[in-house]
């Protein structure tokens, strides 16, 4: 029950590290900050209030930064060298998941991309990238960029999520416009007067809301929306539980720098120019496990018991061989018992699959399934 | 008359005759959070003093409940198997997890009584 250790590692704290504290929340070292693990309401009800009304989240000790090149053509192909997404051809005011390959095609990060929805900011991309790989992602990227670009990370910027089925009626009060936005697409905003830049996105698989503004603002934006009946505070617990059912990695767990994306099952955020032409880091391998199907690969697992497996147990078939390991387990609340991520040899791949986990020295009954353990509720803009 | 003794595991044996009654305490499932899902061991197994003897798992994490005294189990709590949210409800009432048997007393020597371990608590900040 140990609840993190004292390295003596100086913290940092986010914007709303005040208004985390007042609220009760539990501190706890995530990613070099002090960030509310839960509030009083706890991980298993903060879960089930952003399935069924709305829960802001505060994620500002992700990385932000902003990728400059004279037009988006240069500035995407620039970031194409470094990820195997679809760039060139985003929208404007769209964005997209990929992430940072080494090369060896193992994952460094996986990150968002945003281009800006105004012509005026041509060239320029937004990124989001996870919050301890944020120092390395960026000397990886002044490194291999090509001349021309440039990367300024965007330190006095907060970052919140407003998620769930109740997140665009709760933002239609400060924020009416945020009602336009579909899916994956982004625009600049006012939040009660206060400049925004609002992305319909995030980490749960429900309908919800980014928000990035300056820092010295957030409080009054976060204040304003935990005010309204239909929002409370969700911490990284639940979070953690949210995004598991939904079928999204996290990364050091579910994806790591021997990973690709292939082995990942995360084939889906590459087009189909971009897995023909390559181009980006470890292409050989990826094209080659592309070509040949992958040696393993990542897939949903439902425990039959009630038993939760959790990271880093032992994946066995039938015959008590070791045929993988669980990357990211515990119990969902909303899929009402315990559920899983790992990596089996592709063999044991397919949904329906019989396996064994390997929980206090037994091994468990467990079958492959398809994700999201829960049925994501994004919304899709009418046509 | 019964006493209560606590571990530092934060862990309660309801001492009765021979028989100790054992579960976790309200600090311990505070600090664990939602139960969901508890493994309780079977009627008629035996278990040394620190023997991991059930399991207790929240939304966060597994923690392992040891046996605070050597001995035999005569009874598990089912309800829990059934309804793991009582270990939050009332841990130190109806969420027991087992009766054991004592097979020597004398290891309860030295466990705290109910004014030790909430000092003792008080210290774990």
């Amino acid at each position: 029950m140990s609840q993190g250790s004292d390295t003596g590692e100086v913290l940092k704290r986010t914007p709303l590290y005040d208004l985390h504290v007042a609220l009760g929340a539990k501190m706890v070292p995530f990613a070099g900050y002090e960030m509310p693990v839960q509030y009083p309401l706890g991980v298993l009800k903060e879960h089930l209030q952003t399935r069924s009304k709305a829960g802001l989240f505060d994620v500002s000790h992700m990385g932000q930064a902003f990728l400059y090149g004279p037009d988006h053509a240069a500035t995407a192909a620039g970031l194409e060298s470094l990820v195997p997404g679809e760039i060139a051809k985003l929208g404007l005011g769209r964005l997209r998941y990929t992430m940072l390959l080494n090369g060896e095609g193992g994952i460094l990060d996986d990150l968002m991309v945003t281009r800006s929805a105004s012509e005026a900011d041509d060239g320029r991309l937004m990124l989001v990238v996870n919050a301890a790989c944020k120092d390395a992602d960026y000397a990886h990227m002044r490194a291999h960029l090509p001349d021309g670009l440039t990367l300024e990370p965007n330190e006095d910027r907060a970052l919140i999520a407003l998620q769930g089925p109740a997140a665009a009626s709760v933002m239609s009060k400060w924020c009416p416009q945020a009602g336009e936005l579909g899916f994956m697409t982004a625009s600049s905003a006012e939040f009660d007067g206060i400049d925004c830049h609002i992305s319909r996105s995030g980490y749960t698989g429900e309908d919800g809301y980014e928000i990035s503004v300056a820092a010295d603002k957030v409080d009054q934006i976060a204040r304003a929306l935990i005010s309204h009946d239909d929002v409370e505070a969700i911490g990284l617990g639940a979070r953690d539980s949210l995004r598991l059912e939904a079928g999204l990695c996290l990364y050091g767990h579910d994806i790591d720098e021997t990973t690709s994306p292939v082995e990942a099952d995360l084939v889906w955020s590459m087009s189909k120019r971009r897995r023909e032409e390559g181009g980006f880091p470890g292409a050989d391998r990826i094209q080659k496990e592309l070509r040949d199907g992958p040696s393993r690969l990542r897939v949903g697992i439902k425990p039959e018991g009630r038993a939760p497996a959790r990271e880093g147990t032992e994946i066995v078939d039938a015959s008590g061989s070791k045929i993988g390991k669980i990357t990211s387990g515990g119990f969902g609340p909303s899929a009402e018992g315990p559920i899983a991520m790992g990596y089996v040899q592709s063999a044991q791949a397919t949904p329906g699959s019989e396996i064994g986990l390997m929980v206090r020295g037994d091994a468990r009954p467990a079958r492959v399934v398809e994700t999201p353990f829960v049925q994501h509720r994004y919304y899709r803009k009418p046509k | 008359m019964a006493e209560m003794k606590y571990t530092d595991d934060h862990e309660y044996i309801l001492v009765d005759g021979d028989v100790g009654t054992v579960g976790i305490t309200k600090y311990a499932q505070e600090q664990l959070g939602d139960v969901v899902f508890v493994e309780l061991p079977e009627a008629g197994k035996v278990f040394s003093k620190g023997d991991e003897a059930a399991v207790v798992e929240s939304v966060k994490a597994a923690a392992e409940v040891y046996a605070p005294v050597s001995g035999e189990i005569i009874e598990a709590n089912g309800d829990l198997e059934a309804n793991p949210g009582l270990v939050n409800e009332d841990p130190e009432g109806g969420a027991w997890f087992m009766k054991i048997k004592f097979s020597d007393k004398s290891e309860m020597d030295g466990m705290m009584d109910a004014d030790a371990y909430a000092k003792f608590v008080e210290e774990q900040g």
